[in-house]
């Protein structure tokens, strides 16, 4: 059964589905979840909702767990001589661009080069340090014309960096931000298979996460859940970051702690968290928690609001890498969480 | 057309004070509507066709940047803050006109040293008066450009190009649309410029089933200019991305589509600093599949913005191309 | 109803401090939440807590009901929380909300739901060398002691997550007060008024809001829930009325202490509902009550989110000056607060639906 999970994230890891164009990822995760759940639809702007009704008397209270599964890349916003400049779709780190692999999804899917050109092609100001974006290009090796009738403005550019492994639990690629998560919450859908739960659970794909939290806001809006929980990646712990920001790889997932969570949902993740043994570290995040869970939790009437994280090293970039055993215990803990969630919750929730 | 923009641009406009636009575009539309209507925030809805099943809501904002009192000083010269974004640069020797017709000079503090930029905090507004007590505003009132229209051939030049051209663009819309099997939600938004808080408040308040803003968009065809794909007088602007918005793409591909089968000419726009009425309109309660028609535009947030007027008019070939059939967007992309 | 009283009383002032000297934090607003509750408990129509913690009270004025007003004030506020424990026992932290990396150093402070009381430390000026005086320390240098000498004893009183504020007393001084968190609980009080004694006319729908500084986040659901038919918020903002450096006029005062509650004609989140604004200028100036208008500019209060909730909500924001906001103490014109709960009392038991129609 474990199959499933590690199959669909070796997929998605490899598919596109930039913020905004998430169709590659959410048909290939609509097919995973289409045998988990009772309903599947899509939102209006792409987000996929997946309910699996609890067996709770009717009305019954629902949770909402949105994992995003769009992805950081770029998008062509000019033709220059035969070359690509592009915009950022999310988040880029400028200095790890030059020299990668990108697909360019024209008329045709075209493989090119991200380059950092030479000197003279950069204002003198700027030629030292790190070239930004603005400066960088995409060659397809193409000449100009053929170029002009394959790519047009607007044309998605993905990283094409092969996935690879790393021993036993390592998955190095692209895109684990966030599609670790998706697969986190697909390994608790196929554990929810053999255990009743009372509540509803929605499994949301949220969209746009990236650059506008869109999907998250849009959709807790639509299913007013009572709680919401957000899984995300979170910076796993390497030599010269702060250490209280950072997580080891591989000793478990955490839980967000600020006023961007619900100290009851905390609570329960953690009590949960502790009947499967699965380590939990805390999180503090005193700002907010940079997740999807920054818009569940004022969506509508505001909903209580909680978020997992799972430690990713060199978090947006190509060489991104998670610990796959930290996403199988993500599930495990998820599953626990859902199908341990009493009839009265809601009431324990209430803020003194 | 060219009589409706310069009407447009030369009324006053700021954020929060779109009355004299609101007004003018009344008086436009009386009849074309079958519904006419003022939400709270002073955002004007005109319906077409109310008993169209997919609810398309068109938006273009009345306001225009501005500048906001702050402080009077005893010899009557005012300083001001911003509403919108204003580069202080283009501002110096200036005019600004506020409420009633009051009308003042941008002028800078003395500059010993010519090359240093201009900040805001140079600034003062001289209004003609020696004293305080005859400086005819407050801390508080609101002004703008104060600037006439001019055209060079098909170059059209004006303050509140952005957005007035779009407004033209939704007012000529509404005049020429025969036909269309939608309801068409034409709303001239208040408060773009400082939040795009009108177009929140209609969206929420119309629920459509597809946005699309009209707005003007910066162009790559000046000199040592942003590195842009689109240019004055190459047709409208179909926009795939800007800094907060992400336009449906099936949206988009409708839009190219249309725009092809009505032979308009157009471009598509990636712009990567500024955003419209239509990235709120997208995130609207369940979501709503949105875009933008984009009219190109020369130095914009200038008292001296130009756009094309075949550009222009191709907007509303375009609009009016999208209106008059069906918008099945199918799943999403 | 009556008018809120000109003079503070031993009550009020007795309030003020429970209010300042409680540790409210953004998203640990809960002590405050306590003392709020009580206050307006035994007044309220119906009290309620949502999911971010916003305190709702539902209060009727005398009369008929002529108009649903969402009055909101927040009760966090700025201040710290622990994000680790190092080997020595000493408590690394980061801001919650904007504070000025200078106002930390050297300062007092109370951690935790037990106030332990610990400070943050800095090196003396004797062992430092000119060219590090010159630096500002950053946050991330600092650490809270609250004497625990190790790790494990540390740990044993507090855990990353905790909150902390300086510990500052509040103090009378004369016409003035002298605490942290005025900015807003000098809000809250006002608002703690207006429901004891609420305007006639009005079904007031007072919010007190959490996460206010952290981008407005309690007032946003909030205000969908209420749907209210207009709003006033009140909040606290800076009074920068000092004398500048070079003798020239103060052109950025924002304020000034003792001028009056502060009404807002634009800040960097909402331009003023024209027929409030100008209602509430009305009232003051033919009711002889102080006031002045906030310098528009940067800034914002709940109302940059109030008032585009929904399809809109005519909002106001009105708040009483206080100078050094973000610190560890500010310090407010008594008379400024009388005013602001006298002025938002007339203005709300006289306004009416046609102030809130646009044409």
């Amino acid at each position: 059964m474990a199959d499933v999970m590690l199959t669909l994230l070796k997929d998605l890891i490899r598919l596109p589905g930039l913020s905004g164009h998430e169709r590659p990822a959410q048909e290939r995760i609509q097919a995973a979840w289409e045998p988990l759940v009772d309903e599947l639809s899509l939102s209006p702007i792409g987000s996929l909702h997946a309910l699996k009704h609890g067996s709770g008397e009717s009305p019954r209270p629902s949770v909402l767990v949105a994992t995003h599964m769009d992805a950081i890349g770029m998008m062509v916003s000019v033709l220059d001589h035969g070359l690509l400049r592009v915009a950022e779709i999310g988040g880029l780190e400028p200095r790890v661009l030059p020299g990668q692999p990108v697909t360019v999804h024209g008329r045709r899917d075209l493989p090119g080069l991200l380059i950092q050109p030479p000197a003279h092609a950069i204002p003198p100001d700027d030629r030292k340090g790190p070239v930004a974006v603005k400066y960088l290009m995409v060659d397809v090796g193409l000449p100009p014309r053929q170029v002009e009738r394959l790519v047009r403005p607007g044309d998605l550019v993905s990283f094409a960096q092969e996935p690879f492994e790393q021993g036993e639990d390592r998955l190095v690629g692209h895109s684990l931000d966030n599609r670790a998560s998706v697969a986190a919450l697909t390994a608790c859908l196929v554990e929810l298979q053999q255990r009743s739960h009372h509540w509803d659970l929605w499994a949301v794909a949220t969209a746009q996460e990236e650059e506008t939290l869109g999907g998250a806001l849009t959709s807790a809006f639509a299913l007013r859940p009572s709680v919401a929980v957000a899984v995300d990646v979170t910076w796993a712990r390497a030599p010269g970051l702060p250490e209280h920001r950072t997580f080891p790889l591989g000793e478990g997932p955490t839980n967000a702690w600020g006023p961007n969570i619900h100290p009851g949902v905390h609570k329960a993740l953690k009590e949960a968290a502790e009947r499967v043994e699965v380590p939990l570290a805390l999180e503090p995040l005193p700002a907010h928690s940079g997740t999807d869970a920054f818009a569940l939790q004022i969506a509508g009437e505001g909903i209580p609001t909680g978020v997992l994280g799972i430690p990713l090293l060199n978090m947006h970039t190509p060489v991104e890498a998670v610990s796959i055993a930290d996403i199988r215990r993500t599930g495990r803990l998820l599953a626990e969480f859902v199908a341990g969630l009493p009839a009265d919750f809601l009431q324990t929730l209430t803020l003194d | 057309m060219k009589e409706l923009l310069r009407r447009l641009t030369e009324a006053y406009g700021p954020s929060g004070h779109e009355d004299e636009v609101r007004d003018l575009v009344r008086q436009e539309v009386k009849g074309l509507a079958d519904a006419l209507t003022v939400s709270p925030m002073g955002s004007l809805h005109a319906v077409v066709n109310p008993q169209g099943k997919t609810k398309v809501m068109v938006a273009a904002h009345m306001d225009e940047i501005g500048l906001v009192v702050s402080h009077i000083d005893p010899a009557g010269f005012a300083r001001f803050q911003m509403i919108g974004g204003l580069n202080p640069q283009t501002l110096v020797g200036h005019r600004a006109r506020f409420a009633n017709g009051i009308r003042a000079v941008i002028g800078i503090e003395d500059q010993e040293d010519w090359t240093k930029r201009a900040t805001l905090a140079d600034l003062y507004l001289d209004f003609g008066v020696s004293r305080a007590a005859d400086c005819p505003v407050r801390v508080g009132d609101i002004g703008s450009f104060d600037r006439p229209f001019v055209g060079i051939g098909p170059r059209l030049i004006a303050k509140a190009m952005d957005d007035r051209a779009g407004v033209a663009v939704a007012i000529e819309t509404m005049r020429r649309l025969r036909r269309t099997p939608h309801q068409v939600q034409f709303a001239f938004t208040v408060q773009e410029e400082v939040g795009l808080r009108g177009a929140r408040t209609s969206a929420f308040g119309l629920n459509p089933d597809i946005g699309i803003a009209l707005d003007v968009t910066r162009t790559g065809d000046t000199p040592k200019g942003p590195k842009m794909a689109v240019e004055l007088g190459k047709g409208p602007a179909i926009k795939v991305k800007d800094s907060n918005l992400l336009s449906d793409p099936r949206l988009v591909d409708l839009m190219v589509r249309r725009a092809e089968a009505a032979r308009v000419p157009y471009q598509l726009e990636v712009l990567q600093a500024g955003t419209t009425d239509a990235s709120v309109i997208q995130l609207t309660r369940a979501g709503v599949p949105s875009g933008c028609i984009s009219i190109p535009c020369r130095y914009v947030h200038t008292p001296s913005e130009m756009v094309d007027l075949a550009d222009v008019e191709g907007a509303v070939k375009l609009l009016s191309a999208i209106l008059s059939r069906p918008m099945d967007l199918g799943r999403p992309a | 109803m009556p008018a809120p009283a000109a003079r503070p009383t031993r009550a009020h002032l007795r309030l003020l401090q429970d209010l300042t000297e409680a540790i409210g934090v953004s998203g640990a607003e809960g002590p405050v939440r306590a003392i709020v509750r009580k206050q307006v408990e035994p007044h309220a129509d119906t009290v309620k807590v949502d999911a971010l913690g916003n305190l709702l009270v539902n209060r009727r004025g005398a009369g008929r009901v002529r108009l649903r007003v969402m009055v909101s004030a927040h009760m966090d506020e700025v201040g710290m929380m622990v994000v680790s424990v190092s080997s020595e026992g000493l408590l690394k932290f980061e801001a919650v909300g904007s504070i000025d990396d200078r106002q930390l150093l050297g300062k007092p402070v109370w951690v935790g739901a037990d106030r332990l009381p610990g400070f943050i430390g800095a090196k003396p000026i004797h062992l430092m060398s000119d060219d590090e005086t010159e630096q500002t320390v950053k946050v991330e240098s600092m650490s809270i002691d609250i004497g625990s000498g190790s790790k494990t004893a540390a740990e044993a009183k507090v855990k990353p997550g905790d909150r902390a504020t300086f510990a500052t007393r509040f103090r009378r001084l004369g016409p003035s007060v002298m605490a942290k968190a005025l900015d807003d609980r000098l809000g809250v009080a006002t608002l703690i008024e207006l429901v004891q004694n609420p305007p006639d006319g009005i079904e007031l729908l007072a919010a007190f809001t959490v996460q206010e500084e952290v981008g407005l986040r309690g007032a946003r659901a909030a205000a969908f829930s209420l749907d209210p038919q207009a709003a006033l918020a009140l909040d606290c903002t800076p009074a920068n009325d000092l004398p500048s450096w070079d003798g020239e006029e103060n052109i950025a005062y924002n304020t000034r202490l003792g001028n009056g509650p502060a009404i807002y004609a634009a800040d960097g989140r909402s331009l003023a509902h024209p027929g409030l604004l100008e209602h509430f200028i009305h009232t003051a100036e033919s009711q002889g009550l102080a006031f002045q208008i906030r310098q528009p500019g940067g800034g914002a209060t709940d109302a940059g989110v109030i008032h585009v909730a929904r399809s809109g909500i005519p909002s106001l924001s009105l708040s009483t000056p206080a100078r050094y906001p973000h610190s560890a103490a500010g310090i407010a014109s008594l008379s400024d607060w009388r005013d602001t709960a006298r002025l938002a009392h007339a203005a709300l038991s006289t306004l009416t639906e046609r102030t809130l129609r646009r044409s």
